[in-house]
């Protein structure tokens, strides 16, 4: 089918399988990488995208469900050479090992964020829930968006 | 200046000693350095570029780190045991003060001046006498050394370091953090194909059909590889090979050869299954008579057994691999952390010379070890073989990922001691079980453990695992005490028959043996009522563990904790060990809150102390310990691998949860730095502890002793029960 997305604020007009998910369009069609694939059953957040400004997974839900929408990867998170606050923080807190996990847990914190510029810590535990990290970087991750959010 | 020679080289220089595997001065304004060690993220490129610059005497912003390939990097065989800072590290900083001292010699030649009154000044060379300066560049831009590396020269003074030991940011962060597809995961290359393997149920089936009308008939099917029971699938888009593989597998129909042995109890399948009893003598295992402990008739005598169970390494992205056969040539791009021992393997299988091949390491997600990199790079291999002269990017399910991992093996420890009249101990015995945790492939084996490779219609066996003899290896990691007993006795049980596939994961034996002798040292000194960092210190005469013992305790404010309520119990515990007996020191002191009512255990707060010598990047050992505790929080709470008869049965997140977000606690660090004392390897320092310091705060707060790991829930209720029916 024809689908219509608007990514990082560009129109895209794509013809797509009616059941291909929407991080293989993403990563394959419109070479957005840092949509990660970690386990195609919604289940550990590498692939949220934002959508609408809410976090969505995009490795089961077909492509063709997100028609007309507004999609928000990292690749669109900075304005020119300027990090959005949050890639700023995580990135001087070196709040990363491997990394894989670190797209999706930007689009929670964005999505978060963007909402309120002061989130509770709770907020910001629930936010990131969703997201799984293997490799224990959680506490310099919450650090640095406690920071953030003013709780340092 | 004094020079010692070649046997005193450093690290991996010893084999590597070529100056130009190490350093290359390029063109103009950066230094290009190799490894060949692999970034897992770990963050140890950040460390030796640190290394680098500080001995070049560079801003580090002008040092390149180069990936490791076969062929190309110094050949360090292996990222494992913590030794990449030792190895890699000591050897390259060995390397770069040659290469500066070689240029110096240069420059002084040029200038006309002594060699003594030179001195660097990120690459421009001058001093004392000299009416102009040099550069590394105008020297030595893009010419090699051409030097052998034969004596081992004076390195510069940790008092004058400016780089080492100060924060900064990870070299390989900003791309990740852009969102650049920097994982094999993300490869692109003109041409690529897209694969996906289809596995059978468990180890013990076989292909016994497959409709490939069923397959073949789908017009994106590029080609359909079968060999033996490896069965794949290649398109020329990524979502047709998903598809595809999923109509492979309702295609094929396998027959079962064997059943797993599943047994109630792993802790009694271990000893059942004993084939070999090696004590430790000097610290190596020895096939010698096991040793008596001295009696102590009227002494108190205590026994306990612990265990735990098959663990996952469980990576983030399921196993990836990307290949391209061009001319009979190989190249396989792949996160292995062992990418030299990969190459002879793959040729092996491949039936092909080891010349023809090369392995260019590749980021994946976090490793803990040996995971299922290797077998993916061999899937991939096979499949490009199918489609020569295009390059085919392979990824693992998230299921498969689950099921063929080699995992982390089941342990079960047994410990004794007879304490004397002052409630000191006296004996000291430990035995401990387990299957090999080392099942990495080896080349000159006769059988190969990559899974495809006993698929093949040619199979090849797999590897009889063999007790390793080394101290302080697999089984026997950390199982000799960091305490001074009067006598110790320590035995390694080896399990050959393993009902799972099984191979290094963090910290190796040293988790579960910690594990045990932390909680045991706990029970202990409950017995006697003296205060668990009290009774440690009695027993330990290594000023450097009574460091981090006093240490972490300072930070924490002792053990006792006020705030216990009426729905919850809180309580503190302690663990302790030095990776290894010989790497990093760690003090680990948790607190959790269990709720009566659920029996969950939260993990609250945590406080680490730990020495791991002269620290290179601090930050980043700090992330190293921070990770391993959190990761071993995770396997001491929540994990294990679940299989009856037919395979594995946990083979998701859901059905293997891990520690998640608002689960975290709280964790404190402080590292004591020895600037004059060698880098210790400090990756798994805090996986044994924190799973000590959990067992303990958890007997702390409710009074109840778990064991037998992970403690759930269902666990703690249960020993409640059998404690409260006494």
């Amino acid at each position: 089918m024809l689908l219509e997305l608007t990514v990082n604020g560009e129109r895209h007009r794509i013809v797509v399988g009616d059941a291909v998910p929407l991080a293989y369009v993403l990563r394959n069609e419109l070479g957005l990488k840092s949509v990660k694939l970690g386990c195609g059953l919604e289940q550990c957040g590498s692939c949220r995208v934002i959508v609408d400004g809410v976090p969505r997974a995009s490795c089961v839900a077909a492509a063709a469900d997100f028609d007309g929408k507004r999609i928000e990867t990292v690749e669109g998170f900075a304005a020119g050479d300027a990090l959005h606050p949050v890639q700023r923080a995580l990135a001087a807190a070196n709040a990363a090992q491997c990394g894989y996990c670190l797209s999706g847990i930007m689009v929670a914190a964005k999505a978060l964020f963007d909402r309120t510029a002061t989130p509770s810590r709770r907020d910001i535990r629930v936010a990131l829930d969703p997201h799984l990290c293997r490799c224990g970087a959680h506490p310099r991750i919450l650090r640095a968006l406690d920071e953030l959010a003013g709780h340092g | 200046m004094a020079d010692i020679p070649t046997a005193e080289l450093p690290g991996s220089l010893k084999r590597n000693a070529s100056l130009d595997l190490w350093v290359r001065v390029d063109a103009r304004d950066t230094v290009t350095v190799r490894t060949g060690k692999v970034e897992i993220g770990q963050g140890i490129l950040t460390a030796l570029t640190l290394i680098a610059a500080e001995e070049l005497d560079l801003d580090p912003r002008r040092v390149r780190i180069e990936t490791a390939i076969t062929g190309r990097s110094p050949n360090e065989l292996i990222t494992a045991g913590s030794m990449s800072v030792e190895d890699s590290g000591s050897a390259l900083r060995q390397a770069c003060a040659h290469a500066r001292r070689h240029m110096l010699e240069r420059a002084a030649v040029e200038l006309g001046v002594d060699l003594q009154s030179l001195s660097v000044d990120d690459g421009e060379i001058g001093g004392v006498g000299a009416n102009r300066k040099v550069s590394y560049w105008d020297i030595q831009g893009g010419r090699p050394f051409g030097i052998t590396v034969e004596r081992r020269i004076d390195e510069k003074a940790p008092a004058r370091y400016t780089v080492v030991g100060r924060p900064f940011g990870r070299v390989d962060l900003p791309a990740k953090i852009r969102g650049d597809g920097v994982f094999v995961h993300d490869s692109e290359m003109p041409d690529m194909l897209h694969a996906r393997v289809v596995r059978p149920p468990s180890y013990h089936h076989r292909l016994a059909q497959l409709d490939r009308a069923a397959i073949e008939g789908d017009r994106d099917l590029f080609r359909l590889v079968v060999d033996g029971s490896f069965v794949a699938v290649i398109a020329r888009d990524e979502y047709a090979a998903v598809r595809l593989a999923a109509r492979a597998e309702r295609a094929a129909t396998w027959h079962q050869i064997d059943t797993l042995s599943a047994p109630d109890r792993l802790a009694d399948y271990l000893v059942a299954h004993q084939a070999g009893a090696y004590p430790l003598i000097d610290g190596a295992p020895q096939a010698v008579p096991i040793p008596v402990l001295p009696s102590a008739d009227d002494a108190m005598q205590v026994q306990r057994t612990y265990a735990r169970p098959y663990l996952m390494h469980a990576s983030l992205a399921p196993s990836a691999a990307l290949a391209r056969f061009d001319d009979g040539k190989l190249t396989v791009w792949s996160h292995s952390q062992g990418i030299e021992i990969l190459r002879p393997l793959l040729a092996k299988v491949l039936g092909i010379e080891v010349d023809e091949i090369t392995v260019v390491h590749s980021q994946g997600s976090g490793t803990y070890g040996h995971n299922g990199a290797d077998d993916a790079a061999l899937d991939a291999a096979l499949c490009a073989r199918a489609v020569a002269g295009r390059p085919v990017l392979l990824k693992w399910t998230r299921q498969q990922e689950h099921r063929w991992e080699p995992y982390g093996p089941a342990m079960r420890i047994d410990l004794a001691a007879a304490l004397d009249g002052d409630g000191r101990v006296a004996t000291w015995s430990h035995d401990v079980y387990s299957f090999t945790h080392i099942g990495r492939p080896m080349p000159f084996a006769e059988g190969v453990e990559m899974v495809a490779a006993w698929h093949l219609a040619k199979p090849f066996p797999r590897a009889a695992p063999t007790p390793r003899l080394a101290p302080e290896v697999g089984i026997h990691r950390n199982a000799w005490p960091l305490y001074r007993f009067p006598a110790t006795r320590v035995v390694k049980r080896f399990v050959a028959d393993s009902p799972l596939r099984t191979s290094s994961l963090r910290g190796l034996g040293a988790h579960g043996n910690v594990f045990a002798i932390e909680s045991f040292v706990d029970e202990l000194a409950a017995l006697v009522h003296v205060d668990p960092i009290a009774y440690r210190l009695e027993h330990t005469d290594d000023p450097r563990a009574r460091a981090v013992i006093e240490r972490v305790a300072a930070m924490c404010g002792g053990l006792s904790t006020s705030s216990a309520g009426p729905t919850v119990a809180r309580g503190r515990g302690i663990g302790v060990a030095r990776y290894k007996n010989k790497q990093c020191y760690a003090a680990v002191v948790v607190e959790v809150a269990v709720d009566l009512e659920s029996a969950i255990v939260r993990a609250e707060r945590v406080w680490i102390a730990a020495d791991a010598g002269c620290v290179v990047d601090p930050d980043g050992l700090v992330n190293q310990l921070e990770g391993g505790a959190i990761q071993s929080l995770s396997w001491t709470l929540k994990e294990a691998v679940g299989f009856d008869a037919d395979g594995v049965t946990t083979a998701d997140w859901d059905s293997y949860p891990i520690l998640r977000f608002s689960e975290v606690p709280d964790v404190v660090t402080e590292l004591i730095d020895r600037p004059s004392l060698p880098s210790l390897g400090a990756g798994e320092a805090t996986q044994g502890p924190t799973a000590g310091a959990v067992a303990n705060a958890v007997a702390a707060a409710t009074g109840i002793r778990i064991r037998e790991l992970p403690i759930t829930p269902d666990r703690l209720r249960a020993v409640a029960l059998t404690v409260a029916g006494g």
